[in-house]
């Protein structure tokens, strides 16, 4: 399985996904510039976190309209796997490739710390390595973490079971329902605040997030190494 | 030449973060009388005449880039500018 971690001019944490998926998980990772016209080459699209063009006007508002992210909508369509930590999440709400939108925190503060999760399904490509319900420990580095979304959007959200992370205790953004992360009705495009690659390695603080990675690898194999 | 100034804030509906913060700053400096606070942005573009009519190109502006109508409104106003 090959993965790109796509890098927008103000991504910094394409290095972080990049080694958690070469040397933690051991999959196949490149390196993919905003201007590239084509992601068939792919299994799996990351797209990483940072300040894409300075977070000017909005969050992700600009790089949505780069190049690739033509492809990203592509990718998504045919199912393939797509995941969008931090500022990747607020590029896939400003795309609509997800529902919702980002307030800054509630506490106008950037916060950069571990938070706890509950993992609310596990049911999806992404999860399926964790247990329902089971409490995990992720680093969030956000200014801009607060998910918002209308009510319709919400019972949608609840119904279709697409709340995949929540924070547990305390609630560090102000997000709705403690929103951690999501996932699209088909349930290919996951986005999430937390940063599952910055969690890869006991010796960094813990390796809750690995499982995140080896979800998504599992899922693949399954789909298409055909058992000999 | 078309001189077009467009405000954004954040919905009536959502919560304003900043402008909670500012409220409560200016209840400290006893203008009690405040009773909300928006915090929106303010850009001025310069647009030059073209077959597509300015307010429709506006609009189109807006909701595609300029305000995330998720969860901000947006309004503008549109004045012709003579070249000097």
């Amino acid at each position: 399985m090959r993965f790109a971690v796509i890098v927008f001019p103000g991504s910094n944490c394409d290095v972080d996904m990049y080694h958690a998926v070469k040397d933690e998980l051991g999959a196949e990772v490149e390196y993919v510039w905003h201007d590239r016209e084509s992601l068939d080459e792919y299994d799996g699209i990351l797209l990483p976190g940072g300040f894409s063009y300075g977070d000017y006007l909005r969050s992700g508002a600009i790089a949505r309209f780069s190049n690739v992210m033509k492809e990203v909508v592509k990718a998504a369509e045919a199912g393939k796997p797509v995941l969008g930590v931090c500022n990747g999440f607020q590029i896939l709400l400003e795309a609509g490739l997800l529902p919702g939108a980002m307030r800054r925190n509630e506490s106008l503060k950037f916060i950069c710390r571990q938070v706890e999760l509950t993992v609310e399904n596990n049911h999806t490509m992404f999860s399926s390595a964790y247990e329902k319900n089971e409490v995990i420990t992720i680093p969030i580095a956000h200014g801009e973490g607060n998910y918002y979304c209308d009510e319709e959007t919400l019972a949608k959200l609840k119904e279709n079971n697409q709340i995949v992370f929540t924070y547990n205790g305390s609630n560090p953004n102000g997000s709705l329902e403690d929103i951690a992360g999501i996932i699209n009705e088909k349930g290919n495009v996951l986005g999430m605040m937390p940063h599952p690659e910055r969690a890869v390695d006991e010796l960094l603080g813990g390796a809750d997030g690995l499982k995140l990675f080896q979800s998504i690898v599992k899922q693949w194999r399954e789909a298409h190494v055909v058992n000999a | 030449m078309y001189k077009v100034k467009v405000f954004v804030t954040l919905r009536e509906s959502v919560l304003d973060p900043q402008g909670t913060v500012v409220k409560s700053s200016l209840h400290s400096l006893n203008y009690q009388e405040v009773t909300d606070v928006r915090i929106g942005k303010y850009m001025e573009l310069t647009i030059e005449k073209s077959d597509q009519p300015i307010d429709e190109a506006v609009k189109e502006m807006c909701e595609r880039l300029l305000a995330n109508v998720v969860i901000e409104d947006y309004r503008y106003e549109i004045e012709e500018a003579v070249a000097q």
